[in-house]
This record gives structure tokens, C-alpha cells and sequence, in this order.
């Protein structure tokens, strides 16, 4: 009986946890790279963005985590396979990988990996309890509104970019048969 | 001994008896309201309905579902068969998760979250995913279809619950239930924001895929939409997250605008049931007096009209507030 107590903790469950929500973001990852199906890609992405979001939550921002599922896994993954659905049929069989593509990909996805790997190094990180305590909505408001201004506008800016490029593709309208 | 005392008074228990409970209400609510839209339908087209099992019929669904229990699982040649399999689990999977933070009195709530109404927004977004993998691997253009047109009456939908949605937290100033619920001690939201309301009840008939927006699976033009092809158990489970969506829906309704487990003399559950049951009624109401919109009208009626007013009820509350 004791034993079962020292072993279950909250520590080890946080442990197990952790390892559970890394595991869905890699092997998602994985998926969303390797699958042949264009469909099984976006499953892939949609379980590695949960993993993502549950990163989040350990780092103590519920808010931001379920953004992440509303709006990462709820909107784009949808709005992408939409866009599956409305581009080639599924049941053709599907193109052999183009090798200087992969070539390109496996390059530019490097080069942001060892990119971001020594910009990790380099960081002096504080552990997050210790720069502060309070991650509530309110704040992240308050911050949007002062620290991340430019932040938040680019965001905007982004935004109003697609969605200029989505009245210029629909302008056309339908042609008629 | 000491172990049991323990583990009774940790949260971890505290989850489990929760989840114990909501998989029982579920069940006995899914059994119930199918009961309950079958009198309704029938009442309404001045016929009985189920008669024969239990007095007025009442145990026609507990028949229905043990034979479903025992129908064969089956699984078509051709399709594709790890998403096949997950697309039930999934649909049921974020219904669960919303009874996590939903109140059903001042004290019955299993986890009171900071963000316990995004919760319920974020993961009702993952039923479409679920309707989508469904219809997909079913490889049947009716499946598809009935998928297609799901995502896309999603999409449009989403915008108008969302921003009505933000009217009612920037009133209240919290994403907390318990908190909204409170805020509504005196006066529910439904007679402030009777604008909200209407939109609110309009887009949530829409997620929930019924009529008259049932076109995800309309029987007249898509044998049964994105489910044809699922038999037995796996089938039952799409027809329980449906009719648990429709709960779910019908509490947020209660909780946003009808004051929650607020009322007179009885206790705040009862009074939050009555509520959800009354939220339910309408939405059959609703099924059996309009007849199912087409699919283009759907989508103008959502951008065109929804949408637009919405953003404007929203632009008229930020404003009150400001002003008052």
C-alpha cells in the first residue's frame, strides 16, 4: 500500500504526463511528415498541435493552450482539409516523392532546427514559476496592448493580407458553365 | 484504509467519481431525449409515437439500443480502416470533456476552470474533425458529402458563436461559468441580450447539426450523411454524441443566458435541468416546424446576415459598457 503511494505521486503523474504530451507532439510530427495519404498528413498535424497545446498547459496557460486547440486544431487543420477535399480526387494513387523536394525540405527544416537549437543554448531561461506567477487572460491582454504592440499589429497585418488574397482569388466570381 | 481516505480526498478521485457519473448521465440522457424526440415528433403530427415497450413507450429506446448492441460490427472492404475505427471515439471523446466544467448548481461542477467556457468552445470544434474522419475514410461520395457540407456549415457557424459568445464575457469580465452563472443573480442575460440570445440558439442548432441545418446528413439527399456506413455500437456512438452535443448546447444556452441553476423554492440542479430540457424541446420545436434549408442558403444566411449582426451586438455592448 505504501509503496503505491510513494510511487504515485503528482510528480510522477506531471512525469508521465509530460512524456505522454511530448510523445503525441513527435510522433504527430512524424505522421504529418511521413504518411503518403494527404489526409493521414493532416491527422498527423491535428494530434502533433494537441501535443503542442498540452505543452502549454505545463507551462501553466490554460488559455493559451485551449486557443491552440480552438483555433490551430478547430479552424486551420479544418480549413485545410477543406481544402483537400475541394483540390485532387483521393483515390488516385499517389505521386513517387520528388527527391530534390524532400532534399530542399529535409535542408530548410534543418537549417531552422539548428537554428533554433543553438538560440535555446544561448538563453539564459528562468524557470516559469520564477518570472511570474500570474499568466491570466488579463494579462495577456495587457501585454498585447503595451510590451507586444508591433506584435500584435503584425498579426493583424498578416491577417488583413489574407485576407485581401482571398477577395482577389473569389473577385472573379464563379465562371459560368 | 488510510490509502482509500486518501485517494477519496485528492482530485485525482474526485475526477473519476465525476467521470463515473457524467458516462451514466450520458447514457441515461441519450436514452431519454431519443424517447423524447420520437413523443414530440409524433405529438406534433397528431400520432402517438412508441407505445408498446413500457408504459407510453418510455423503455422503446433501452430495446432499441440493446439490439444495436448485437448488431455486427461491420467494416467495409475499401475503407480506410485506422480512421474508420477512431472517427467514433473521437466524436465522443471532447463531449466528455465539456461535462468537466460544466455547473450543474453552485457546488455539483466537477472542475471549476478559469477558462471552463473556452474549454467547451475549443473542444465542440473537434466533432467536426471527428465528422470529417468519419466521412472520409468511409470512401462513399455520400459520406463525403455529408462531410464536405458539415465542415463548411462549421466553418460559418463558428464566427457568429464565437463573437456572440464574447458579448456575454465581456458583460461578465470572466471566462468562468460559476462566475456568468452568478453575474445572473438578478437579471439573466436573455432579456439584456435578447439579440445574443436569438443568434446564439440559431448557430448552436447549426453545430449541432440539426434541422433545419441537419444538411450534414439529410436523409432525402444523403442516405444518412457522413454515418452511412457504420453499423452496431459504432453507429450508436455518433447518435450519442449527437443527442449529448444537443445537451451540451442547451446548458451553454442555460448557463450564458438563462440564469444557470438560478430560480424559486427549488434546488439549483433541478432548476438547471428543467431549464436544459425546455432549451432541448425548442431545438425539436424547431426540428418539426421548419423544413431543412438548402445547402447555399445555409451558408449566405451565416456570412451575409449572422455574422454581420454578431459583430454588431458585440460593437453595442463593448459600447454600453464603456458608456454606462
Amino acid at each position: 500500500m505504501n509503496a503505491v503511494s510513494a510511487w504515485l505521486t503528482p510528480q510522477t503523474a506531471a512525469t508521465a504526463a509530460f512524456v505522454m504530451v511530448i510523445g503525441l507532439t513527435i510522433v504527430g510530427a512524424l505522421i504529418a511528415v511521413g504518411a503518403r495519404n494527404i489526409f493521414h498528413n493532416v491527422l498527423g498535424l491535428c494530434v502533433s498541435l494537441f501535443g503542442v497545446s498540452g505543452i502549454f498547459l505545463f507551462l501553466n496557460s490554460p488559455f493559451v493552450a485551449l486557443m491552440e486547440i480552438l483555433i490551430y486544431i478547430g479552424a486551420i487543420c479544418v480549413a485545410i482539409c477543406f481544402a483537400i477535399m475541394l483540390s485532387e480526387p483521393m483515390y488516385l494513387p499517389p505521386p513517387p516523392r520528388n527527391k530534390v523536394k524532400v532534399l530542399g525540405a529535409a535542408i530548410g527544416a534543418g537549417g531552422i532546427f539548428v537554428f533554433l537549437g543553438l538560440l535555446l543554448k544561448k538563453t539564459q531561461w528562468t524557470a516559469a514559476p520564477e518570472r511570474s506567477t500570474d499568466w491570466s487572460v488579463t494579462t495577456i491582454g495587457h501585454y498585447f496592448l503595451t510590451n507586444y504592440a508591433l506584435i500584435f499589429e503584425l498579426v493583424s497585418l498578416l491577417l488583413l493580407v489574407a485576407m485581401i488574397g482571398a477577395i482577389v482569388t473569389a473577385r472573379g466570381g464563379r465562371s459560368k458553365p | 484504509m488510510e490509502l482509500v481516505a486518501q485517494l477519496l480526498g485528492s482530485e485525482g478521485a474526485r475526477m473519476v467519481v465525476g467521470l463515473i457519473a457524467v458516462i451514466a448521465l450520458v447514457s441515461v440522457n441519450a436514452l431519454f431525449l431519443i424517447w423524447m424526440e420520437r413523443k414530440v415528433a409524433a405529438h406534433m403530427q397528431l400520432r402517438p409515437g412508441p407505445m408498446e415497450v413500457g408504459p407510453h413507450g418510455a423503455f422503446q429506446t433501452v430495446a432499441d439500443a440493446i439490439k444495436l448492441m448485437g448488431k455486427e460490427l461491420i467494416t467495409p472492404a475499401e475503407v480506410d480502416k485506422p480512421i474508420f475505427w477512431l472517427a467514433p471515439i473521437v466524436i465522443f471523446l471532447p463531449v466528455l470533456l465539456s461535462f468537466l466544467v460544466i455547473p450543474f448548481s453552485s457546488t455539483w461542477i466537477i472542475r471549476d476552470m478559469d477558462v471552463g467556457i473556452l474549454l467547451i468552445l475549443a473542444f465542440s470544434t473537434l466533432s467536426v474533425l471527428s465528422i470529417l474522419m468519419a466521412g472520409w475514410s468511409s470512401n462513399n461520395k455520400y459520406a463525403v458529402f455529408g462531410a464536405i457540407r458539415s465542415v463548411a456549415q462549421n466553418i460559418a457557424y463558428e464566427i457568429p458563436l464565437l463573437v456572440t459568445v464574447m458579448s456575454i464575457i465581456l458583460m461578465v469580465g470572466s471566462f468562468k461559468l460559476t462566475d456568468i452563472v452568478a453575474a445572473q443573480s438578478g437579471l439573466w442575460f436573455v432579456v439584456v441580450q435578447p439579440l445574443a440570445f436569438i443568434l446564439f440558439i440559431i448557430c448552436a442548432t447549426a453545430e449541432t447539426n440539426r434541422a433545419p441545418f441537419d444538411i450534414p446528413e439529410a436523409e432525402s439527399e444523403l442516405v444518412a450523411g457522413f454515418h452511412t456506413e457504420y453499423t452496431g455500437m459504432r453507429f450508436a456512438l455518433f447518435f450519442l454524441a449527437e443527442y449529448t452535443n444537443m445537451f451540451i448546447a442547451a446548458a451553454v444556452a442555460t448557463l450564458l443566458f438563462l440564469g444557470g441553476w438560478h430560480g424559486p423554492f427549488l434546488p439549483g440542479v433541478v432548476w438547471f435541468l428543467i431549464k436544459v430540457y425546455a432549451v432541448i424541446f425548442l431545438l425539436m420545436w424547431f426540428r418539426w416546424t421548419f423544413p431543412r434549408t438548402r445547402f447555399d442558403q445555409l451558408i449566405t444566411f451565416a456570412w451575409k446576415i449572422l455574422i454581420p449582426l454578431a459583430f454588431v451586438n458585440l460593437l453595442i455592448t463593448a459600447l454600453v459598457l464603456k458608456l454606462r
